[in-house]
């Protein structure tokens, strides 16, 4: 087989969450399904990891096992997620007991999150001060005054306008983009090392969307946090991301750099979600190239490769036997988990044709 | 009525009709005051004198963000809503000449059959208690077209003509996933024989790869049954790829309308150029250049003058103050926008 580990390993210094071999399951009438089936991700210390694919593929449910944030009868039947804090000894999340003091600490502190929906992620019978109050004031040993303070600070540097009339308001009385605003502030106002964006902008407008990117990337340079952005947008994940990892049916089948990715995909399924897409420089009315079928119910999980039946270059013999096929690294260009990387053509043809 | 009798005269010189003449459109919904006397205080213009034709065969986009009216525009065309003032009128074959916005619900229903819509939440729009059979026959049975093997018949031909299986007919919409449900609400349309589908955000939910086999399948029946299509989107590029024209609508109003090519190379509205500066690129080395600051105007306090001018940066005297019209020219595109304006006029 082939190496399973990149070629040169990362010093602890440059990586803040290393995830391996993570498996969760939830259960089903036909049995337990793996959602997330051997997932392993290196998020580095000052960098925009994107986990990008289709719904069902996995992506919320990585995110939200970082956090321990899997409710039974879900459960995390596998792996590790190493944290590897800035100060202190790194510790696995997941050997952390429920309800201890330092998986409440690690929630909202060193990792937080920004929901999809901001109207669901604030609740509406609070103001957004309180709220952010409520935040920091679990995390840190200040006043309520001094919360407030902070509150305010974190407003404005998210953007919101009259930050002081504002605080004082219920969620309900903002706009989307501004509710937005308002969870990103709850999720740095606490100064996390680790930044999880579980489809930040999908809820929203593309002029608020553009916006909303813009702040989080901004505020990612400025403290120099890392950030695990889950996203379906691939467009989204060209401008925010410095790395990307592509998955499918609950594995991790492509990773590298957004260039490497998103310019030179290795994996068939990443081609074909590129290809996929309705380009803007693509010509009108010319038909759209297609992943035929569509994505199996995950308690019929094909053998052997879980793309090979909508895969244009999957071989019989080879494809459709077997295990999942494991990560194949090549040096300096990403990674894809295929069978058949020497065999297919390199991609470029097509990129010839639509780039004037 | 005058202006129906002027557009009979033009008929003579342009042998073509539009299938679909829109002229200055509003619907305005009310705002009550609180309290137990209920005045009403004021109107939120969400569709505010939109105008535009669209010829049989034709796609036309219907962008802009959320609030914009765009859906609201739509079913108000459908007469799903009232519209307060203007003109829908739908020309179908043989001379038949209707206005929509004025008609009874009684002689209304009969022309219902030739235009259909296309939803946008495949989950929320198929009744989970129905076979996908019942689902996609009821609107024959509404309209009393078909019944028996001939309806039979019917459901199973356009099920396979949108890329289902004719045993598809017995099972329930929770055994299928979101682009074939999408599928269902597209046969459903169609089985009418529509005259003009509106597809109200029909590919939005979908995932990437799905979205693009559901594209196709639209522009295919449009080859194959001479369609004519309102497609409301937000996304810029789904719109580029399936649509002849395109209306950007800006806090009720049209701000410009274009051919899909002119529009896209060369926007002229500041809020077009705006939007498809937003649109992220899937190439890292396109940067998003976006500058467009603040949010969709509140369509119940619109600012004054034009609209977009609080968040134009090349907003100047008179923006503030008039509201830009929509300049429309011979070949049908126009800008609402004093840049653009007068100087075209004179040409």
């Amino acid at each position: 087989m082939s190496v399973n580990l990149p070629e040169t390993p990362l010093s602890k210094r440059d990586t803040v969450l290393r995830i391996r071999n993570l498996r969760t399951c939830f259960p089903s009438e036909e049995g337990e399904v793996a959602a997330v089936n051997d997932v392993s991700l290196t998020l580095k210390r000052g960098q925009v990891l994107a986990v990008v694919g289709e719904s069902g593929c996995g992506k919320s449910v990585t995110s939200n096992s970082i956090l321990r944030l899997i409710r039974p009868p879900g459960r995390i039947a596998g792996g590790e997620i190493m944290y590897y804090p800035s100060e202190g000894a790194p510790y696995d999340v997941l050997k952390l007991p429920d309800k201890s003091d330092k998986l409440y600490d690690l929630r909202g502190g060193a990792i937080s999150m920004i929901f999809q929906e901001p109207m669901t992620a604030l609740s509406p019978v609070h103001t957004v001060g309180n709220q952010i109050i409520e935040a920091i004031r679990l995390h840190q040993k200040v006043s309520k005054k001094e919360a407030r303070e902070m509150t305010l600070k974190m407003l404005r540097e998210v953007g919101i306008p009259g930050a002081e009339r504002r605080i004082d308001q219920f969620p309900h009385e903002l706009s989307g983009g501004m509710r937005q605003r308002v969870v990103i502030a709850m999720a740095l106002v606490c100064n996390p090392e680790v930044l999880i964006a579980d489809e930040p902008t999908t809820a929203l407008d593309v002029s608020i969307q553009a916006q909303i990117l813009k702040l989080i990337k901004a505020l990612q340079r400025a403290r120099n946090a890392s950030v695990l952005f889950i996203t379906h947008d691939l467009g989204v994940v060209a401008q925010v991301a410095d790395e990307v990892a592509v998955m499918y049916m609950g594995r991790v089948i492509e990773t590298g750099s957004v260039r490497e990715v998103l310019k030179q995909p290795k994996h068939p399924y990443t081609r074909g979600l590129l290809n996929s897409l309705p380009g803007m420089d693509k010509v009108r009315g010319v038909r759209l190239s297609v992943i035929r079928g569509s994505v199996p119910a995950l308690t019929s999980i094909p053998p052997g490769c879980p793309f090979h039946p909508r895969c244009d270059y999957a071989v019989r013999g080879i494809c459709n036997v077997g295990v999942a096929p494991e990560m194949v690294y090549s040096a300096g260009a990403g990674a894809a988990a295929c069978l058949r990387l020497d065999s297919i053509p390199t991609y470029g043809a097509k990129v010839k044709e639509v780039t004037p | 009525m005058s202006t129906l009798s002027n557009q009979n005269d033009q008929v003579s010189s342009t042998p073509v009709l539009p299938l679909l003449e829109v002229r200055n459109l509003c619907k305005y919904f009310p705002v009550y005051s609180q309290g137990f006397m209920r005045k009403e205080v004021s109107k939120i213009k969400a569709v505010d004198q939109v105008s535009f034709d669209l010829m049989a065969g034709e796609t036309l986009g219907l962008v802009g963000e959320s609030g914009s009216g765009k859906t609201t525009c739509a079913r108000t065309i459908l007469r799903a809503l009232q519209p307060t003032s203007g003109e829908v009128i739908l020309n179908l074959p043989e001379g038949r000449r209707y206005d929509l916005s004025q008609m009874s619900n009684k002689l209304l229903k009969p022309l219902r059959q030739e235009m259909q819509m296309i939803f946008q939440d495949p989950y929320a729009s198929l009744n989970p208690r129905m076979t996908v059979g019942d689902i996609v026959a009821e609107p024959m049975k509404i309209h009393g077209l078909a019944s028996g093997s001939d309806l039979d018949g019917r459901v199973e031909r356009i099920l396979l003509k949108v890329g289902l299986k004719s045993e598809h007919r017995h099972r329930y919409p929770h055994a299928f996933s979101g682009g074939q449900r999408q599928r269902i609400g597209i046969a459903r349309a169609l089985i009418m024989n529509p005259a003009l589908v509106v597809a109200d955000e029909a590919v939005s939910a979908l995932d990437v790869s799905v979205q693009a086999q559901v594209i196709n399948l639209l522009g295919d029946l449009q080859e194959e049954l001479g369609l004519t299509y309102i497609f409301v989107a937000h996304d810029l590029s789904v719109v580029r790829h399936l649509c002849d024209k395109v209306a950007v609508m800006y806090a009720g109003r049209i701000v410009e309308i274009a051919s899909t090519e002119a529009l896209f190379e060369d926007p002229k509205h500041p809020y077009t150029r705006a939007l498809l500066n937003a649109v992220p690129h899937p190439d890292p080395d396109v940067p998003m250049e976006f500058e467009l600051g603040g949010e969709v105007a509140d369509a119940g306090n619109l600012p004054s003058g034009c609209s977009f001018h609080p968040r134009c940066k090349e907003c100047f005297q008179p923006c503030d103050q008039r509201t830009p019209e929509l300049q429309t020219m011979p070949d049908g595109s126009g800008v609402a926008c004093y840049l653009h304006g007068e100087s075209d006029e004179k040409q």
